[in-house]
């Protein structure tokens, strides 16, 4: 049997797997924020607590109301997205027309805040969320065994974020948002409610986090850190794939998985650094990211 | 000429205070407990092991020789430059006479130079590395709980006798995760296994498929956990999603909490064996302390915790005897009387620092043997403390002689 780089074939796509299937959450989160940002002008540090809560409201259907996995796939969104646009018209939205600077001081705040509340009412240990019944167990595909949850994990991923990217960049409904954030007078103008839009484009990104923070959930541990151990390295995805860019934040978060997940092998001890040697990289070459346009 | 004189009275009563206060600084005995309040290790340690230092200087009466018993706490965020920073602002500029706790052996070995350069002492329950009395050894040092080696033979001793003879391990990279995997892999090989190779992932890694593969893929017949906390519990979560027990490969959890099951639920955890000092439903005793802290806490203490109580009482003890809070003082008077706490019988701190105890071999219950929240433990084995840790002799201390 031949050997690539010193490791043998099948440990070779078994991890080009993982590394994809890690990538579907680097994906799922950075175009929430990339959503967010090429939209609203927000940097969003809140979307790792808003991740968290999606997990967390999953745990507490579960616990408190008997709703199981797939009812909290809804219901979670639906909450947190709640969450943020009550965010939005109460604080957010008096921020627009300040620097960028102060919309992430904010949003960062609110982010400890959050996450400082979970920590003292459930501690920093986490709690445990069984994978749902139907997709225990896994497939042997001979170079590595896959669980069933995690190829759920990558398929569903790649349904949300080319059916964002779609409504998006190629519909009506899209084009609208992308006018008003041009230029919102003159879409005013046209008789589109521009702030109603703006706040509910918040709400829609929040709730992609928390879409996110469900289906991390029975592979992470449902804690109050999730999110924070994970926003430094999204919020590199998005620099890396171009500030605002939807398809820029998809198509890096699938592939940095992937480097990341190779680097596991080759220096794993350089594992959780390797994307921000890559961002170094990017910034120093291409300051606008690979998918950015420059103004 | 005023200024002058009143240079020369503010210098006379300096001295003249120094003079009368020569044995407790500063006329209060301040301890300050240092670990990590915010992130992976906060549950075993964190504000738990402030209410169990908070218990013993109760229980002590509050004063010693007459002089307050003070308590501060800080979080080193696992970091030892952190840690460094906040012990040298304790000692020199608030006053601190100890410092206790302190998880994570990067920042416990930091605190320990620095200890014994302003001549504190060191009271460390949380860190694991057996290099804090080895060959990083400091005459202010005590560590009083647990340490690589004891879990190394504890856990990895008895699961090399039950047949696994060849390991993998997942190493946290960092002083703890390093010293852990040497001491274990020294255990197997002292048995005749063999170790096939190990992977060392970043401290507070959220996702360990790559590493787990990588594990599956050596073929050995067990994973040694070598990390602790949130990196344990998810090792263990995603193991079990990745089948790795199910393809017949054994996992050993190094070091593992009652916590961390907790976290986990019996239903992933079942069957590990597991090496700890102290287990709430041990006896009378470690029950009635584990009810006390419940009432504070909202939840039973981790052996980290519970250690914080006994090296407390016992530093407390010493300080009543030599009357003192000289780091070297008092650690060589601890190092002369038997330690007794509910946790601790008639155990012995050594010349090198190493409070030898008796260590606890553990199995996680089923879920159907388990009667309710925190019932998770059966004991196997009593490893008895000359056993479980290294001889004197070994451990390379410097200032240990013969």
């Amino acid at each position: 049997m031949f050997e690539l780089i010193g490791i043998p074939p099948q440990a070779l796509f078994g991890q080009l797997l993982i590394g994809l299937i890690n990538g579907a959450f680097y994906a799922m989160l950075s175009l929430g924020l990339a959503v967010i940002f090429g939209l609203l002008n927000i940097i969003n540090f809140t979307h790792g607590a808003q991740y968290m809560m999606g997990a967390f409201v999953a745990y507490l259907c579960l616990t408190h109301l008997g709703l199981g996995y797939w009812g909290a796939l809804i219901v979670a969104p639906i909450l947190v997205g709640a969450f943020g646009i009550l965010l939005e018209r109460t604080m957010l939205h008096r921020l627009y027309k300040l620097d960028h600077l102060y919309g992430l001081l904010l949003t960062f705040g609110i982010a400890l805040i959050v996450e400082g509340f979970f920590r003292h009412l459930y501690g920093s240990s986490g709690l445990p969320y069984a994978i749902p019944a139907e997709l225990r167990g896994g497939y042997n595909l001979g170079f590595m065994f896959l669980p069933t949850y995690r190829a759920w994990v990558v398929v569903a991923s790649v349904i949300v974020c080319f059916g964002t990217w779609f409504v998006i960049e190629r519909t009506r409904l899209g084009a609208y948002l992308r006018a008003a954030t041009e230029n919102p007078t003159l879409v005013q103008a046209f008789g589109i409610n521009v702030p109603r839009m703006i706040t509910l484009t918040y709400g829609f990104g929040v709730a992609l986090a928390a879409f996110a923070g469900v289906m991390a959930a029975p592979i992470y541990q449902v804690s109050p850190l999730m999110g924070a151990n994970l926003i430094i390295v999204v919020f590199a995805v998005v620099v890396i794939g171009g500030m605002g860019s939807i398809m820029g934040a998809i198509v890096t978060g699938f592939a940095l998985g992937v480097v990341e997940g190779l680097t596991k092998v080759f220096y794993p001890e350089a594992s959780n650094t390797v994307i921000f040697v890559i961002m170094a990289i990017v910034l120093t070459i291409k300051p606008a990211g690979l998918f950015g346009r420059t103004a | 000429m005023k200024l002058k004189q009143a240079l020369l009275a503010g210098a006379a009563s300096v001295l003249f205070a120094g003079g009368a206060s020569a044995q407790i600084s500063g006329d209060v005995v301040k301890l300050g407990i240092l670990n990590d309040q915010s992130s992976l290790y906060a549950d075993i340690t964190g504000q738990g092991s402030v209410a169990a230092a908070r218990m013993a200087v109760e229980d002590f009466g509050g004063t010693v020789n007459g002089k307050k018993i003070e308590i501060v706490f800080a979080d080193h965020q696992n970091k030892p430059d952190v840690g460094s920073n906040v012990a040298r602002q304790w000692y020199d500029r608030d006053g601190v006479d100890a410092i206790v706790d302190v998880p994570t052996s990067s920042v416990a070995l930091a605190i320990a130079a620095v200890s014994k350069e302003k001549n504190k002492a060191f009271l460390n329950s949380g860190a694991a590395s057996s290099d804090l009395t080895g060959k990083s050894c400091q005459t202010t040092t005590v560590h009083w709980t647990y340490d690589t080696i004891a879990l190394s033979k504890g856990t990895g001793g008895a699961v090399v006798k039950a047949g696994g003879d060849s390991w993998y391990f997942l190493t946290a990279d960092y002083a703890f995760g390093h010293a852990l995997e040497r001491d274990t892999g020294d255990v197997v090989k002292a048995a005749g296994g063999k170790v096939l190779g190990q992977v060392r992932h970043p401290l507070n890694t959220s996702d360990f498929s790559s590493f787990l593969l990588q594990a599956q893929a050596s073929k050995a017949k067990v994973v040694g956990l070598a990390n602790a906390g949130g990196d344990t519990i998810n090792s263990i979560k995603q193991a079990s999603e990745f089948g790795i027990v199910a393809g017949g490969q054994k996992l050993a959890g190094l070091l593992v909490f009652v916590n961390d099951i907790h976290a986990l639920g019996l239903q992933t955890a079942q069957g590990l064996q597991l090496t700890e000092a102290f287990y709430w439903d041990q006896n009378d005793e470690t029950r009635a302390f584990s009810t006390r802290f419940e009432a504070i806490m909202k939840k039973k203490p981790s052996m980290i915790q519970a250690g914080v109580y006994g090296v407390v009482l016992h530093y407390l003890k010493a300080i009543k005897e030599v009357n003192s809070d000289e780091g070297e003082k008092v650690v060589a008077q601890m190092k002369k009387m038997p330690a007794n706490d509910f946790m601790t019988k008639n155990a012995v701190l050594r010349e090198d620092g190493r409070l030898v105890r008796d260590m606890y071999l553990f199995e996680v219950k089923k879920p159907s043997e388990s009667k309710g929240p925190w019932d998770y433990y059966k004991p196997i084995r009593t490893i008895p403390g000359n056993e479980a840790y290294r001889p004197l002799k070994d451990g390379g201390c410097p200032f240990v002689k013969g």
